[in-house]
């Protein structure tokens, strides 16, 4: 059993082991491993692609659709991705400004898997409204019909909220890659060299490039950090605002962000742990960093098992029998199943987290993460399907039967995602590099004494 | 594309950081003004030796935020009133939805114009004909003076005396 060591965060290596290890990942030929793996990604992208294909030729009537639930397994994973999308940002942003030093060594794989969580995220709404190749109506741009869009509709709030997003979080990423692809392109020769010359845009770690950089990347972490916060309270509001019962609550907006964190950080722990055995990064990737993970799990979690327990109160305290039903219903109606899986996969696996023992056994750790992306995406099935499965009156009450169109677009899903990170570790660096030699004091020819060394 | 002219000067190249600071602190003493400093990573000594005041992005990212939200604001009430659409007997135009629309795009214009800033404002100062050395992303800290061959001699032993690994002359 993998028993890792509680040691501290900050990097013991020298500035040229650190460009060393890390340059390593990408100048290394891939694994047969590897190529297997992309292999798997690129066959699931494909029956994503094959999926999309078949909808636009026969019409959202493949997915299982079927009223009064008319925002089914494409508006559960849409959610479930966004969700995971925010973890990066987190580390990357908020501790920034709080000065974490343990964030070095992870935020840039999280960051990545938020910027390509979102570009899957993405995908959802624009397959969920049927007729995709008319998306663009969404944007506001003169036309010859003279409309505009509903400000009011919080749908129109999401695609603001959404573009921001994967906009800013891109650009976060890129700008923090800038110098370290200097880096690589300083240590690779031929056609390598010429792409991560391009990559780099001719930085040279110079004062004049330096002065501007840090401020920037300070601003951009400070601009980062509403956003990621605004991002889900917003897409809590694509159902708080309305009226559905299981829907209407004003408690939607954490809930939703303590949500999207807690699975953004167990997405994060399923592949950091198997990528940092595979690329060797075990002395930078420590167990330091999966320790201060899964106590922001635990912290996330314990909000999210508070979230359930009140929503649960409300709906008794309220009095409002439609709330109380569809609740009832939640634990003990047809998707009793999604419900209890959703409350002991969130409510209760986190709480294992309080042991130490468990905090620290990485394979204890990959288990629970494994329990939480599995049960994130039912907490999403259960608020969207089951509330709208619970009409006002029970004669419109129903049920959906998700399709093989269901089934294949989620599992297409991880296919696309995986594929863009699967891609992304192998050719720049998974770890900041320049961020990590920040951290290393640099030598001294006088020590503080005052004499040589 | 043809090659940029080399700037006539020194590279000296530091292993240790406070002799590379102490080496900008004589050169900058000495009336070297122009000096190019590389580095890995950014690092407070270094900034504190060369002393340039703090950066001007922030009006760019202030510029940005204040155009963002009120660009996301009236984008909102003008759009809403030239499509009136009555909903619940609601007004046409409220500030309250369109809080989320001004605030996005507060965020995504400010952070744009962050990094627009960071691309204008390096470019000022030219690095061409500059030398440059792969070792400056790895470890080592590089300090560039031009000068002519007159006072190389003297910047050469200077960079000597504060500990450079080595002094490299471009002409």
């Amino acid at each position: 059993m993998a028993v890792i060591a509680h040691d501290p965060s900050r990097p013991t290596q020298t500035h040229a082991e650190v460009t060393r290890d890390v340059v390593r990942t990408i100048t290394e030929a891939p694994t047969k491993g590897y190529y297997v793996l992309v292999g798997v990604m690129a066959l699931l992208t494909a029956v994503l692609i094959g999926t999309v294909v078949a909808e636009l030729r026969f019409g959202l009537g493949l997915a299982g659709y079927a009223a009064p639930i008319m925002w089914s397994v494409y508006i559960t994973t849409f959610v479930f991705w966004v969700g995971i999308g925010h973890a990066g940002t987190l580390i990357s942003a908020i501790l920034f400004l709080f000065r974490s030093p343990w964030r070095t060594a992870v935020y840039r794989s999280t960051e990545a898997m938020t910027v390509f969580a979102v570009m899957t995220a993405a995908l959802f709404p624009i397959l969920h409204i049927g007729r995709e190749w008319l998306f663009y109506w969404l944007i506001p741009y003169p036309n010859q019909r003279y409309l505009w869009p509903n400000f009011k509709s919080p749908l129109m709030w999401d695609v603001f909220a959404i573009s921001t997003y994967l906009t800013v979080s891109s650009t976060f990423l890129m700008v923090g890659l800038v110098p370290d692809i200097a880096a690589v392109r300083d240590h690779v020769s031929g056609w390598k060299k010429k792409l991560y010359s391009a990559l780099s845009l001719g930085w040279t770690g110079a004062d004049s490039q330096w002065r501007h950089y840090t401020r920037a990347y300070l601003y951009l972490a400070a601009l980062a950090t509403p956003l990621v916060l605004s991002v889900h309270s917003v897409v809590s509001w694509d159902f708080a605002v309305s009226i559905v019962p299981g829907w209407h609550g004003t408690i939607f907006a954490p809930y939703f962000v303590a949500g999207a964190i807690y699975s953004g950080i167990g997405r994060g722990l399923t592949l950091m742990i198997p990528l940092r055995k595979v690329l060797r990064l075990e002395h930078m990737i420590t167990g330091c960093h999966f320790d201060n993970l899964s106590k922001l799990t635990l912290l996330t979690g314990t909000i999210l098992f508070y979230a359930y327990a009140m929503e649960y109160f409300v709906a008794w305290y309220s009095g409002n029998t439609f709330e109380q039903t569809t609740f009832w219903r939640r634990a003990f109606g047809p998707n009793w199943w999604a419900g209890w899986t959703m409350i002991i996969c969130n409510a209760f696996v986190s709480q294992l987290l309080w042991f130490r023992k468990i905090r620290t056994n990485l394979v204890s750790l990959f288990v629970i993460s494994i329990f939480i992306n599995l049960g994130m995406w039912f907490e999403r099935y259960v608020i969207v399907v089951s509330s709208l499965a619970n009409d006002f009156l029970p004669y419109a009450w129903g049920q959906i039967n998700p399709t093989w169109a269901d089934w294949a677009l989620l599992a297409g899903s991880f296919g696309w995602f995986g594929l863009w990170f699967t891609l992304f570790y192998k050719n720049f660096p998974i770890v900041a590099i320049q961020e990590i030699k920040e951290m290393i004091p640099m030598p001294r020819r006088k020590s503080s004494h005052g004499g040589a060394h | 594309m043809a090659a940029a002219r080399a700037v006539p000067g020194v590279l000296g190249q530091f292993v240790h950081i406070d002799g590379a600071c102490d080496a900008i602190r004589e050169l900058k003493q000495g009336g070297h003004a122009d000096l190019t400093v590389y580095s890995a990573a950014p690092n407070h000594e270094l900034e504190e030796a060369i002393g340039d005041p703090i950066s001007p992005v922030r009006w760019f990212t202030l510029t940005g935020g204040l155009l963002g939200c009120a660009s996301g604001f009236a984008l909102a009430l003008w759009m809403s009133r030239d499509w009136p659409l009555l909903v619940g007997g609601k007004s046409i135009a409220t500030i309250p939805p369109y809080v989320v629309i001004g605030f996005e795009l507060t965020i995504l214009t400010a952070s744009l114009l962050s990094v627009l800033a960071v691309i204008l404002l390096s470019a000022r100062k030219s690095l061409k004909g500059r030398p440059y050395h792969p070792k400056f992303s790895d470890d080592r800290i590089g300090i560039f003076i031009p000068c002519g061959a007159g006072r190389a001699d003297q910047v050469q032993a200077l960079l000597d005396r504060h500990g450079s690994v080595e002094v490299s002359r471009e002409s």
